[in-house]
C-alpha cells in the first residue's frame, strides 16, 4: 500500500458519516485508493466511490472521526488497493487493512494484487470434488465439504461457532499432504478473546506458520471491515493459484461486515433494500463468496468456510438469506440443540452441503455413503415429527415403529452428533455410526437404501 | 454519425457521458480507454446515462465514449450450440484465451467461429422469390441439429441470384444474393438481430403438447406444455437449480438455453462438466449438443446480467424460427430484477415495491410474453416452440415478495418448492397443495391417446388421497393417528407411499433421474390399484397391520430406483405379486 506520486487535493467540501466528499478533483477514477492526512500528519485510506462533475466521494476505511474540512488534504493514488503478496505472509498477523500488526516488519513483496480480484471465468474453473476429512461426523457424514467449496456456518449470539470453526482448521489440516495446505483467518468486527482463541488453537496445533491472521476486532473501525475479507482472499487466491495450496479460508463475522456496508449506503442516502440493507447487498457478498473455488490446470484450492450470527436466529433475515443463495449449502446450528448441552449443535435438517453429492461415494468416502445419509436424514425428520407429537398426545399415543423413530433420533443426537472438540473420527467410524442408527429401524422403514448395502450393513441388534 | 462523448460521472457500473447528442436509446457504446461496453439507458440533453456491461475499476471523467450505432444485438448462425456464452454473447472459452482463469476486460471476440466451414446444402435456386423467414438451405450444426439457414427477419424480400452450390463454406461467405427495386442484400450463414425485439412469426397456437420432463412431480401432477411459461420459486437450499438442471437434461425439446443469471460460478461449471457425458435419453447423443449456456454469475459485472435474459431468448426464438421446441431455464430471475432495481436506483428512479421500479412487472411480462407455440415466418411451413421457465428466488422464502407475486400473474404453471419438504430431504420439494398447473386440461387429451385414457382419472385420484391427507393430518396433530379409524389411516398410508414411491424422486440416482412417462403412468396405476384393494379389504375386516406389513409395499417404493424404464415386465410382476398378497391377506378373492 504504497503511494507515490498522486496528486494533492485540499478542497474537502463535506464530511459526513464515512464519507468525506473532496472538490475540484480533475483526474481521479472509480475506485481508486486515496490516502487522506489530518492536520496533524495522520495518514488514513480510503477509496472513491463517485466520481464526476469535479466531485469525488472517498469512503474513509478508517473511519472520519478527528477529521476537519480544513488542513485536511486527500490524495489521489493512481491506482486501486492492493495488496503485497509473497510466500512470507504465512504465519503472519495483519490488521484489517493488511498491514503488520505482530511488530514485524512489512513482508518482501513478490507481487501486489489488486485486492477486489477478478471474477473466475466459469469455464475455467474445475468443479470440486474432493472430500475433506474435517473427522467432524456431522460434516463429514451429512453435510460433507469439499475443496473449492464455500460452505457458511449459521450461527447464533453465544452458539459454539468458533469452537467448530477451529476444529475444522486444526483437523482437516492433519489430512493427506500437509505441506501445501494453509489457513487464512479474518477477524471481522469479533471481539479480541475470540480471535485469540483462534490464534491459540491454531498455534497448540502447530499449525499457526502454516496460517495468516487479519484482525478486525470490535474496536476497530468500522468501515475497515469491508476491506478486511478482501485482503484476506486476495492472499488466499495468491497462495492457492500461485504457489499451489490448498487453503482454508475463515470469515468471521459476515453480519458484521454487512452492516458496515449498510452503514455507508445509509451515509451516501441510497434507496434501502430490506431491514436497511442496500439493494446490492447480494452482488456485493457475492464478490466475497465466489472467490472459492478450484481452477482448471492450477494445483490449489479455496475453500471459504464463512461465520455469520443471524440476527434473532432469523435464517430469513436478509444476511443468511442472501448468503445462503450464493453459498453452498450452510451448516446451521440450532438453539435447543446448544441449550441441551450438545457439541456441534448442528441442526442438520436445516444443514445442506451441495456438493455433497459429487465428494462422496465410491473411490472417495464409500459406495453407500449418499444413500445412508439421505435414510439417516427422512428418520431423523421423522424422529423430529414423532417428537412434536408426543408432546401433545404423550408416549402412550404413538405407535410402536413410531417409539422406534424417538429412539433413532436419541441415538442420533448422542453417538452421532455429540463429539469432543478434539475427537477426529475417521469417516468409517462416522459411517459405521450411521449404520448404527439405521439399524434401530425394520428392514421395511429402509426405503432410500439399495438391497445389497442393507445386506451389507445392516445389524440388528 | 456514431456519437463521440466524454465520461463526466462514475458509479459502479452507472457512467454519465455529455456529448452524446447522437446516441439514441439502447444504443451499445464503447466507454474509456479500456473499450468497456455499454449501453444508453437514458439521454438528457446531450447527457447520455450508460449501464456498462464490464468492471468500472479504474475509469475516469474525461476518457471517450463512441457509439456504435446499433443496439445490443446477438450474433444467430451455426456453432451457438455448446457454447458458453456470458450476458453479452461472448463466448467464455475465448475470454480465458485472452485473460486467463478470471475474466479480463475489453476484450472482443465474435461468438462463434467465423472460420470455421459448414456443409451446406441449398433449398432455393437462382430466381426463387424469397421473404423474410424464408429457409434458403441447410448445414449441420452438430450431430443433433440441423441448422437451417433463413432469410433475416427484417429482410425486405427479392429475387435469389448468386446461389452458391453445395459445399463447405464459411460463416463469411457470401451464400446467395437478393435483387429488389435495384438493391442488392448479401445473404450469409448468419445475421444480427437486437435482443430486446421479439422475433417475428406468423400466427401462435394452443400449447396443447407437455413438455415431458422425466420428473413424476412435473409430468404427472403439475405439467407445463411445449410453448407454455412457468415458474419455480423457493428459498435457497429447496432445490431450485437441481429441479431446473434436471429439466434442463431430460426435456423432450430440441434445444436447450440455460441461462445462469447472477448465480453460483460452479453450477455453470458442473452443467460443462456433466452434459458433455450424459446422454439424451431420446438420441443417445451428447445433452451438450443441443445446449447453449449463458452464465453471468453473481459476481459478474450486473449490468450485462439484466442483458443476459435477453441474450437468451432470442437465441431461443432463432432455433423456434427453425421449427425447434425450445426449452429455455432462467436461473434466476429474482437476480435480473436486482440487476433492474439496481441500475433504477442510480437513476434514480422513484422506487416502487421494495425498491424495485415501477416497470417491473411490464418487464417480466414481456420476458414471458416471448414464450409461445408458432408457425414460423416463410416458408416452408415451420413449427416451433419456446418454453421459458424462470426460477425466482424469493427473499426469506417469502412468497408475496414483489417478485414472485408478479411473476405468478404472467405464467401458468406453478411450482412451489417447500423449505419443510427440503428440510426433511423431500426432493424435488415441490409442494403438491400449493404448487398449480393451468396446461393440465389442454394435455390430457395427448396422455390418454398416447399413454392410457384413464391417465387423468387416476391423476385425480391419487391427487384426492394427498388433499385428504392434508385435512387428517391436522386431525393427527391434535389426536395421534390411534384416533383414526383403519379407513383413515389407510389414506395416511397410500399417501405416504405416494410421496415415497412417485412423488420423491433422486436426481442423483442413475435410474431414478429420469422417468419414461409409461413408468410413471405404470406406478401411478399401482399405487392406485393398492389404494384400491387396501380399501375393499378393510371394509372387509383386513386388519391395516397387515396391509402394513405387506412385502410389495418395499418393493413398490423401491421400484422407481429398481425398474429401469425399459424392464416393465418387471412391474406387470409386481402388480401380481401385490395382488397375491392382497389374496393371501384377506383369505379371499379380492376382484379388481
Amino acid at each position: 500500500m504504497t503511494a507515490e506520486g498522486g496528486v494533492q487535493y485540499s478542497k474537502i467540501a463535506e464530511i459526513k458519516g464515512p464519507l468525506v466528499i473532496v472538490d475540484d478533483v480533475e483526474n481521479a477514477a472509480f475506485d481508486e485508493l486515496v490516502e487522506v492526512e489530518t492536520k496533524d500528519g495522520e495518514r488514513r485510506l480510503g477509496k472513491v466511490l463517485e466520481v464526476g462533475n469535479g466531485k469525488a466521494i472517498v469512503q474513509v476505511f478508517e473511519g472520519t472521526t478527528g477529521l476537519s474540512i480544513a488542513g485536511t488534504n486527500a490524495k489521489f493514488v493512481g491506482k486501486v488497493m492492493e495488496m503485497p503478496v509473497s510466500r512470507e505472509v504465512l504465519g503472519r498477523v495483519f490488521d484489517g487493512l493488511g498491514r503488520p500488526k505482530d511488530g514485524l516488519p512489512d513482508p518482501i513483496a513478490d507481487k501486489f494484487i489488486d485486492i477486489n480480484g477478478e471474477p473466475m471465468n466459469p469455464e475455467q474453473r474445475e468443479y470440486p470434488k474432493d472430500f475433506i476429512q474435517t473427522g467432524v461426523s456431522v460434516i463429514d457424514g451429512m453435510i460433507t465439504l469439499v475443496r473449492g467449496q464455500k460452505l457458511p456456518i449459521f450461527s447464533g449470539s453465544g452458539m459454539s461457532h468458533n469452537l467448530l470453526a477451529a476444529q475444522i482448521a486444526r483437523q482437516a489440516s492433519v489430512i493427506g499432504t500437509q505441506d501445501d495446505f494453509a489457513v487464512v483467518f479474518a477477524a471481522i468486527g469479533v471481539q479480541y478473546s475470540e480471535a485469540e482463541y483462534f490464534r491459540r488453537s491454531l498455534e497448540e496445533s502447530g499449525a499457526l506458520k502454516r496460517s495468516v491472521l487479519f484482525l478486525n476486532t470490535a474496536d476497530d473501525p468500522a468501515i475497515e471491515r469491508i476491506i478486511t475479507p478482501r485482503v484476506a482472499l486476495t492472499v488466499a487466491e495468491y497462495l492457492a493459484f500461485e504457489l499451489g495450496m490448498h487453503v482454508l479460508v475463515i470469515l468471521t463475522d459476515m453480519t458484521n461486515y454487512a452492516e458496515a456496508l449498510r452503514e455507508i449506503s445509509a451515509a451516501r442516502e441510497e434507496v434501502p433494500g430490506r431491514k436497511g440493507y442496500p439493494g446490492y447487498l447480494y452482488t456485493d457478498l457475492s464478490t466475497i463468496y465466489e472467490r472459492a473455488g478450484k481452477l482448471n490446470g492450477k494445483k490449489g484450492s479455496v475453500t471459504q468456510v464463512p461465520i455469520l450470527s443471524m440476527p434473532s436466529d432469523d435464517i430469513t433475515h436478509p444476511i443468511p438469506d442472501l448468503t445462503g443463495y450464493i453459498t453452498e449449502g450452510q451448516i446451521v446450528l440450532g438453539r435447543d440443540l446448544f441449550r441441551q448441552g450438545v457439541y456441534p449443535p448442528v441442526n442438520i435438517l436445516m444443514s445442506l452441503s451441495r456438493l455433497m453429492k459429487d465428494g462422496i461415494g465410491e473411490g472417495s468416502t464409500r459406495a453407500d455413503h449418499g444413500e445412508i445419509s439421505n435414510q439417516v436424514y427422512d428418520a431423523y425428520s421423522r424422529a423430529q415429527e414423532v417428537r412434536a407429537l408426543a408432546g401433545i398426545v404423550g408416549k402412550a399415543g404413538l405407535t410402536e415403529i413410531d417409539l422406534k423413530y424417538m429412539d433413532v433420533g436419541d441415538v442420533f443426537e448422542n453417538e452421532f452428533l455429540t463429539q469432543a472438540t478434539d475427537e477426529n473420527r475417521t469417516i468409517e467410524e462416522t459411517l459405521g455410526i450411521l449404520w448404527k442408527i439405521v439399524s434401530k429401524l425394520p428392514k421395511n422403514e429402509i426405503t432410500k437404501i439399495k438391497d445389497k448395502y442393507v445386506e451389507q450393513y445392516y445389524k440388528e441388534e | 454519425m456514431a456519437a463521440q462523448g466524454r465520461i463526466v460521472w462514475v458509479s459502479g457500473p452507472a457512467v454519465r457521458a455529455d456529448g452524446m447528442s447522437e446516441a439514441k436509446m439502447y444504443e451499445t457504446v464503447t466507454v474509456g480507454d479500456s473499450k468497456l461496453v455499454g449501453e444508453v439507458i437514458r439521454l438528457t440533453g446531450d447527457v447520455a446515462f450508460i449501464q456498462v456491461y464490464e468492471s468500472t475499476s479504474g475509469l475516469k471523467p474525461g476518457e471517450p465514449v463512441v457509439g456504435t450505432g446499433n443496439p445490443l444485438s446477438v450474433l444467430l448462425g451455426p456453432g451457438i450450440i455448446g457454447q458458453l456464452y456470458d450476458g453479452i454473447q461472448r463466448p467464455l472459452r475465448a475470454l480465458s484465451e485472452a485473460s486467463g482463469s478470471f475474466i479480463g476486460r475489453g476484450i472482443t471476440t465474435t461468438p462463434v467461429d467465423m472460420t470455421k466451414k459448414y456443409h451446406f446444402v441449398p433449398s432455393v435456386s437462382n430466381g426463387d422469390e424469397v421473404a423474410a423467414g424464408n429457409v434458403i438451405g441447410v448445414v449441420q450444426e452438430t450431430d443433433l441439429i440441423e441448422h437451417s439457414i433463413m432469410v433475416p427477419p427484417d429482410h425486405k424480400g427479392g429475387k435469389i441470384s448468386n446461389l452458391v452450390s453445395e459445399g463447405d463454406y464459411d460463416l463469411e461467405t457470401v451464400l446467395a444474393t437478393t435483387e429488389s427495386d435495384g438493391q442488392t442484400v448479401e445473404l450469409k450463414m448468419y445475421h444480427k438481430w437486437p435482443v430486446r425485439k421479439p422475433r417475428p412469426y406468423k400466427n401462435r397456437y394452443d400449447p396443447t403438447v407437455p413438455l415431458l420432463t422425466g420428473q413424476r412431480v412435473i409430468d404427472t401432477f403439475f405439467p407445463i406444455a411445449k410453448g407454455g411459461t412457468g415458474s419455480i420459486p423457493g428459498a435457497f437450499g429447496t432445490g431450485k437449480t437441481v429441479t431446473l438442471h434436471q429439466i434442463a437434461k431430460w426435456a423432450d425439446s430440441q434445444v436447450v438455453v440455460y441461462i445462469g443469471c447472477g448465480e453460483r460460478g460452479n453450477e455453470m461449471t458442473e452443467v460443462l462438466v456433466e452434459f458433455p457425458h450424459l446422454k439424451d435419453p431420446r438420441s443417445g447423443k451428447p445433452l451438450m449438443d443441443r445446449t447453449v449456456l449463458v452464465a453471468n454469475t453473481s459476481n459478474m459485472p450486473v449490468a450485462a446480467r439484466e442483458a443476459s435474459i435477453y441474450t437468451g431468448v432470442t437465441i431461443a426464438e432463432y432455433y423456434r424460427d427453425m421449427g425447434k421446441d425450445v426449452v429455455l431455464v432462467a436461473d434466476s430471475t429474482s437476480r435480473w430484477a436486482e440487476a433492474l432495481r439496481e441500475m433504477s436506483g442510480r437513476l434514480e428512479e422513484m422506487p416502487a415495491e421494495e425498491g424495485y421500479p415501477s416497470y417491473l412487472a411490464s418487464r417480466l411480462a414481456e420476458f414471458y410474453e416471448r414464450a409461445g407455440r408458432v408457425r414460423a415466418a416463410g416458408s416452408p411451413d415451420r413449427d416451433g416452440s419456446v418454453t421459458l421457465i424462470g426460477a425466482v428466488s424469493p427473499s426469506g422464502g417469502d412468497f408475496t415478495e414483489p417478485v414472485t407475486t408478479h411473476t405468478m400473474r404472467f405464467i401458468k404453471t406453478f411450482w412451489a418448492l417447500d423449505a419443510k419438504l427440503a428440510y426433511s430431504r423431500h426432493y424435488p420439494s415441490i409442494n403438491w397443495m400449493n404448487s398449480y398447473s393451468g396446461y393440465l386440461a389442454d394435455i390430457a387429451k395427448w396422455w390418454g391417446e398416447n399413454i392410457n385414457e384413464d391417465w387423468l382419472s387416476l391423476r385425480s385420484e391419487v391427487y384426492g388421497v394427498l388433499q385428504r391427507e392434508d385435512t387428517l393430518k391436522e386431525i393427527v396433530r391434535l389426536l395421534g393417528p390411534e384416533a383414526l379409524p383403519d379407513e383413515e389411516k389407510l389414506i395416511l398410508e397410500v399417501a405416504r407411499m405416494v410421496k415415497i414411491g412417485l412423488l420423491q424422486q433422486n436426481s442423483f440416482d442413475d435410474v431414478d433421474t429420469y422417468c419414461s412417462p409409461e413408468k410413471q403412468y405404470k406406478l401411478m396405476k399401482l399405487l392406485v390399484d393398492f389404494y384400491r384393494k387396501g380399501q375393499q379389504a378393510i371394509k372387509e375386516g383386513t386388519p391395516l397391520a397387515d396391509i402394513r406389513a405387506m412385502k410389495s409395499i418395499t418393493t413398490l417404493l423401491k421400484a422407481r430406483m429398481d425398474v429401469k424404464d425399459d424392464e416393465m415386465p418387471k412391474l406387470d410382476q409386481l402388480e401380481s405379486d401385490m395382488q397375491e398378497e392382497f389374496k393371501s391377506i384377506t383369505g379371499v378373492k379380492v376382484s379388481n
